[in-house]
């Protein structure tokens, strides 16, 4: 599997086939069991702190949890890595802050703390979190599964407008039309290996593989 | 029958006085010593490096063993071994140290606990945004595991001032064995124990109090 610069990647695939877990070893939050992983042409070396510390650098995730700082205001959350980790300028990463947070529509509740918003509203402020940092690459981990229904058009639109900025993204859904719209590859995943990698309209309308025409027809069903 | 003024002669209230700040001494030197050291240990136990194994094993067996042995004989054990080293301790210091060990002890578990509640996610968030051990424990873990903290630890505080009086079976002149002393002099008993009974809680009140405030102060969101 392979995603160029700006490219937009969709894992989709049935529960437990590994598509979160790909992406914790990817941020190296889980130990790599075999194989490698390239970033820039070259291997990752998950055990060197340095290169570790560049790859999350370049790399931003979204969880599915949203795994906002509870003991920090909406602001701080999206500014707390960019001073204190990173120590950027205060004066332009609070620009910055602000800016993102208007533009995912939550200009108004910067100094409210995560508890106080909808799940829809927290997750959109760990989106402007992740991209507080100038990423260049956006990990999405099935970011609109622990939202109502309701909820997930305002998340799905704030990465549709995303996706314009050019900006390379991974994202886990099983937001078919969503899948189907915005990524340039889909990769199926059953059973923690990649069964078919191939364009949107192969994958889920011609997909070659049985194991991937199961789970496409299920899930288009719907 | 004498007046409480007539009974208490200038020695009598100096004796009290002295075992006033001996119990106060003990129950700062406890608290401070606790927090201090107690933050420590929980934090030096929360390490996953190899290097650490070793000393994480050493304090998980102080933690299992201090809170395991009645006070009175962890006291006795530090008084016979400052003795046997001849380092000249006054009773007094081996009470403090005794006090610091147990709080310690006490403290890093309930700590530790703190610790461990906040959500293992906030963990992966901070590491996948680059921070380091302690940035994630300072900036994200601590300030969430306080609130977890400080009731128990508060608690516990309040039940181990208390517990301080057992100095006096070293020799410690504390609020306690200052009141036998006086009830041996012939003082009223019930008069005596009384005053103990209210220093000990001027001792001690302020800290739940202490405690409510700081409780109320870490309420970060309202709506909880």
């Amino acid at each position: 599997m392979c995603v160029d610069e700006g490219e937009i990647v969709s894992l989709i695939g049935p529960s437990g086939s590994g598509k979160s877990t790909l992406l914790r070893v990817l941020m190296g939050l889980l130990p790599l069991d075999k194989g490698s992983v390239r970033m820039n042409g070259r291997i990752v070396d998950y055990a060197d702190k340095a290169a570790l510390r560049a790859l999350r650098s370049d790399i931003a995730i979204v969880f599915q949890q949203y795994n906002l700082f509870q003991n920090m205001t909406v602001i701080d959350n999206v500014m707390v890595t960019p001073t204190k980790i990173r120590r950027w300028p205060r004066k332009e990463v609070e620009q910055h802050a602000i800016q993102l947070l208007s533009r995912v529509g939550l200009s108004d509740r910067l100094r409210a703390y995560p508890d106080e918003l909808s799940g829809g509203q927290q997750q959109r402020v760990a989106i402007a979190r992740a991209l507080a940092l100038k990423p260049k690459m956006l990990f999405l981990d099935e970011i609109t599964a622990a939202l109502d229904p309701e909820l997930v058009d305002e998340v799905l639109e704030t990465i549709r407008e995303l996706s314009s900025d050019g900006i390379a993204m991974l994202i886990v859904s099983h937001e078919m039309g969503f899948v189907r719209k915005l990524s340039s590859k889909v990769v199926f995943m059953a059973q923690g290996r990649i069964v078919e990698t191939g364009t949107p309209q192969q994958i889920l309308d011609a997909p070659v593989e049985a194991r991937t025409r199961e789970f496409v027809g299920k899930i288009l069903r719907h | 029958m004498p007046t409480p003024a007539q009974s208490l002669s200038y020695y009598d209230g100096r004796l009290l006085l002295i075992g006033l700040l001996t119990t106060l001494g003990l129950a700062v030197a406890g608290c401070g010593a606790g927090f201090l050291f107690g933050f420590a240990v929980a934090i030096l136990r929360t390490t996953r490096s190899r290097a650490m194994a070793p000393l994480r094993a050493a304090l998980f067996v102080y933690c299992l063993l201090l809170r395991r042995i009645p006070f009175l004989v962890t006291l006795l054990l530090v008084f016979f071994a400052c003795q046997s080293t001849n380092a000249g301790l006054s009773t007094f210091a081996v009470a403090l140290i005794t006090v610091g060990l147990i709080a310690t002890a006490y403290l890093s578990e309930i700590i530790r606990g703190g610790l461990e509640s906040v959500h293992a996610g906030q963990w992966q968030a901070a590491r996948a945004l680059n921070f380091t051990h302690w940035q994630a424990l300072r900036y994200v873990i601590v300030p969430q595991a306080w609130r977890v903290i400080l009731p128990p630890a508060v608690g516990f505080l309040v039940m181990f001032i208390k517990d301080t009086a057992l100095a006096s079976q070293i020799g410690v002149m504390e609020l306690t064995s200052a009141g036998k002393v006086l009830g041996n002099k012939g003082l009223p008993s019930m008069l005596v124990y009384g005053m103990i009974l209210l220093l000990y809680f001027l001792i001690s009140y302020p800290l739940t109090r202490l405690g409510r405030r700081a409780e109320s102060k870490l309420a970060f969101a309202r709506n909880r």
